[in-house]
């Protein structure tokens, strides 16, 4: 699901540069080394990212300069945009690189006709903003690279003297060069480290989205997965409906009817009405069939009873999968949050008994940091995947409707992991 | 006589309950709405069994089961007989993990059959189980995809084990399936040899080592 909002990463983000105290001996020379040529390739990617915004920017004059034209400015600012976010995107995980530090990212999430899509392109501050970080970038880029070029020409004037004197051609010209190899040498290998990091922090700030825009773009998610919701608890009560309607509802007027000519027959036909009540009785017991499996589609008593261990417990004894189960909560989860739950682990158990070939599989339930986790494990065949099986699909937007995530792995040959973390109270 | 204590919130049911096993030659010492008055009426009436609906007030879950475990706790051997609207292999465990007999567990649809309902309710009085077929089918279902030694059995066998761990005697399995006593006396010798089972005179004992082997091992 496009959340649109960056995901904070929790990984350790590599240093750009030692902060530790500049220790002597070969570790800390290996240290200093390694925290330049990191702020070297941070440059060098701040420059190419600004070469790269410099046609974009000429797209976007393009279309500055044709919207009095009416619509001819509108596909090329629409495939303007298309291109600045990637290179935002680039840009953010940069700046992170460099200064450890998330840049937050938030975008109205396009939908609909390309009509809609680019009014709400237009309206996003998070176009206007990038644009503005277009035209800093191509300076910043442009400046880095500069320091970049000092670094590296510096030493090369300084080292082209010898030579020029081994090569006996020596008029001393290039004894000029001296003082400036040697000033580009310092700026380049002092600033570098500094600019970069002064660089990534400007463009962090231009590009971070302010909170109300993180909000909104929160905000619009929790929208949608609600909708879902709403969408999936209207079709499944229309479900129920229709099942009661030609199910359990059809049987027990056709028992009525059954009981009904009963009693008509009884005098005239005892054997026929004897018939009749035989047959009442096998559509009577047809539709409480029918009721209790309906009944466990909608909530299994056994979670009423049990709660989620017992009923997990119940799920695995009818697997044709030997299943362990470990279901480790304190106290019973809300009644909403224990029957999603239920329904994914029974449909995880359900791929497992169909598709998985496996002869083995757990269930694992626990609480950590306040958020619930659920890992559903088998030795099977791997290869599932959520763009295909409805089930998995099924899986993930019950999840959602709780704010939980899904991760699945799966490679072919197995094994297949299915992990969900989502929090304890919604 | 045969004398029964009912246990059953719904009003509607239990009469209904009542007047079923009145009419068939049962005596209802007793019919009442909770866990609690159950155990304090087999006290005041040592009743043959107790017919226990599962879902009962105050908390409307599996307070019945846990009743009617107590019961056997406090009376061992008490003969119970399990009703409910659905079947759940779990709850059958937990019924017959004391291995003791006069275990019956029973969808309550099979009400319906009165001949056969009031057959089971005098089994269980006098010992013997009674096992809804659902359950049993379950375990076999689940025993043949797992590949145990029930997926040696041939299907003439699987259906004598069924009948047999839903605690029929071997007159009823032969007349069930129509056959002669002997030809079910030799399949159940049959079962007994591929499950690896020490076999047995004793119905009940039979029924019971069958049910023990189909929960830890189907």
């Amino acid at each position: 699901m496009n959340r649109g909002v960056e995901q904070v990463s929790t990984v350790p983000i590599p240093q750009a540069a030692g902060r530790g105290p500049a220790g002597s001996g070969r570790a800390a020379r290996w240290r200093r080394a390694r925290a330049a040529a990191r702020c070297a390739g941070a440059l060098l990617a701040g420059g190419f990212i600004a070469l790269a915004a410099i046609p974009v920017l000429v797209l976007g004059l393009a279309a500055l300069v044709l919207s009095p034209l009416g619509d001819l400015g509108l596909p090329f600012l629409a495939v303007m945009t298309g291109l600045v976010r990637p290179l935002a995107r680039a840009e953010r995980r940069r700046v992170r690189m460099v200064t450890g530090a998330p840049v937050s990212e938030a975008y109205r999430p396009l939908r609909g006709s390309l009509t809609s899509r680019v009014r709400t392109l237009l309206s996003d501050v998070g176009t206007w903003r990038d644009l503005g970080w277009l035209l800093l970038q191509i300076v910043a880029g442009g400046v880095g690279l500069a320091f970049l070029a000092a670094a590296v020409v510096g030493p090369l004037f300084v080292a082209v003297v010898p030579f020029d004197f081994l090569r006996g051609a020596g008029d001393g010209k290039v004894l000029d060069l001296l003082p400036l190899g040697a000033f580009f040498t310092a700026v380049g290998w002092v600033g570098c480290r500094p600019v970069a990091k002064a660089l990534a922090a400007l463009s962090a700030q231009s590009l971070a989205a302010d909170d109300a825009a993180v909000l909104r773009v929160e905000m619009a998610h929790l929208a949608e997965t609600r909708d879902e919701t709403v969408d999936a608890r209207a079709a499944e009560l229309r479900r129920i409906e229709r099942d009661l309607h030609d199910g359990a509802q059809a049987r027990l007027v056709s028992l009525t009817m059954s009981l009904g000519m009963a009693e008509e027959e009884f005098d005239r036909d005892p054997g026929a009405a004897r018939q009749l009540v035989t047959e009442a009785r096998a559509s009577a017991r047809t539709a409480l069939n029918e009721l209790r499996h309906l009944v466990r589609g909608i909530h299994p008593p056994v979670l009423t009873e049990r709660g989620l261990g017992g009923a997990v417990e119940a799920l695995a004894l009818a697997s044709a999968v030997p299943v362990e189960v470990d279901v480790a909560l304190d106290e019973r989860l809300p009644a909403p949050l224990e029957s999603a739950l239920y329904f994914v682990i029974a449909e995880a158990m359900a791929n497992i008994g169909r598709h998985s070939g496996a002869t083995w599989a757990f269930v694992r339930l626990w609480e950590e940091n306040g958020k619930l986790r659920l890992m559903v494990h088998d030795d099977g065949c791997g290869g599932a995947d959520p763009a295909r099986g409805s089930g998995l699909r099924g899986i993930g937007s019950r999840l959602a409707a709780f704010d939980g995530k899904l991760t699945l792995s799966s490679p072919a040959g197995g094994p297949t992991e299915l992990f969900a973390e989502l929090p304890c109270r919604p | 006589m045969t004398s029964v204590v009912v246990v059953e919130d719904l009003l509607l049911l239990r009469d209904g309950l009542i007047r079923l096993l009145s009419t068939n030659g049962l005596d209802v010492a007793a019919a009442v709405d909770t866990g609690p008055a159950f155990l304090e009426a087999i006290d005041a009436h040592r009743p043959d069994v107790g017919l226990v609906d599962v879902r009962l007030p105050p908390t409307f879950t599996d307070e019945g089961l846990r009743t009617a475990i107590e019961a056997r706790r406090r009376h061992p051997g008490f003969p119970v007989l399990i009703l409910s609207q659905y079947v759940e292999q779990l709850y059958a465990r937990e019924l017959l993990s004391d291995g003791a007999g006069g275990v019956g567990y029973l969808l309550k649809d099979r009400v319906g059959d009165v001949r056969q309902f009031v057959d089971a309710v005098q089994r269980v009085a006098g010992g013997g189980t009674a096992m809804d077929p659902e359950v049993i089918s379950q375990i076999l279902a689940r025993g043949a995809a797992r590949r145990s030694p029930l997926a040696e059995l041939t299907p003439r066998e699987r259906d004598v084990l069924a009948l047999m761990a839903e605690g029929r005697a071997n007159a009823a399995i032969a007349r069930r399936l129509t056959v002669t006593t002997k030809a079910v006396s030799k399949h159940i010798a049959r079962i007994f040899d591929k499950l690896g089972l020490e076999p047995s005179d004793d119905d009940h004992r039979r029924v019971l080592a069958v049910l023990a082997y189909l929960n830890s091992n189907g």
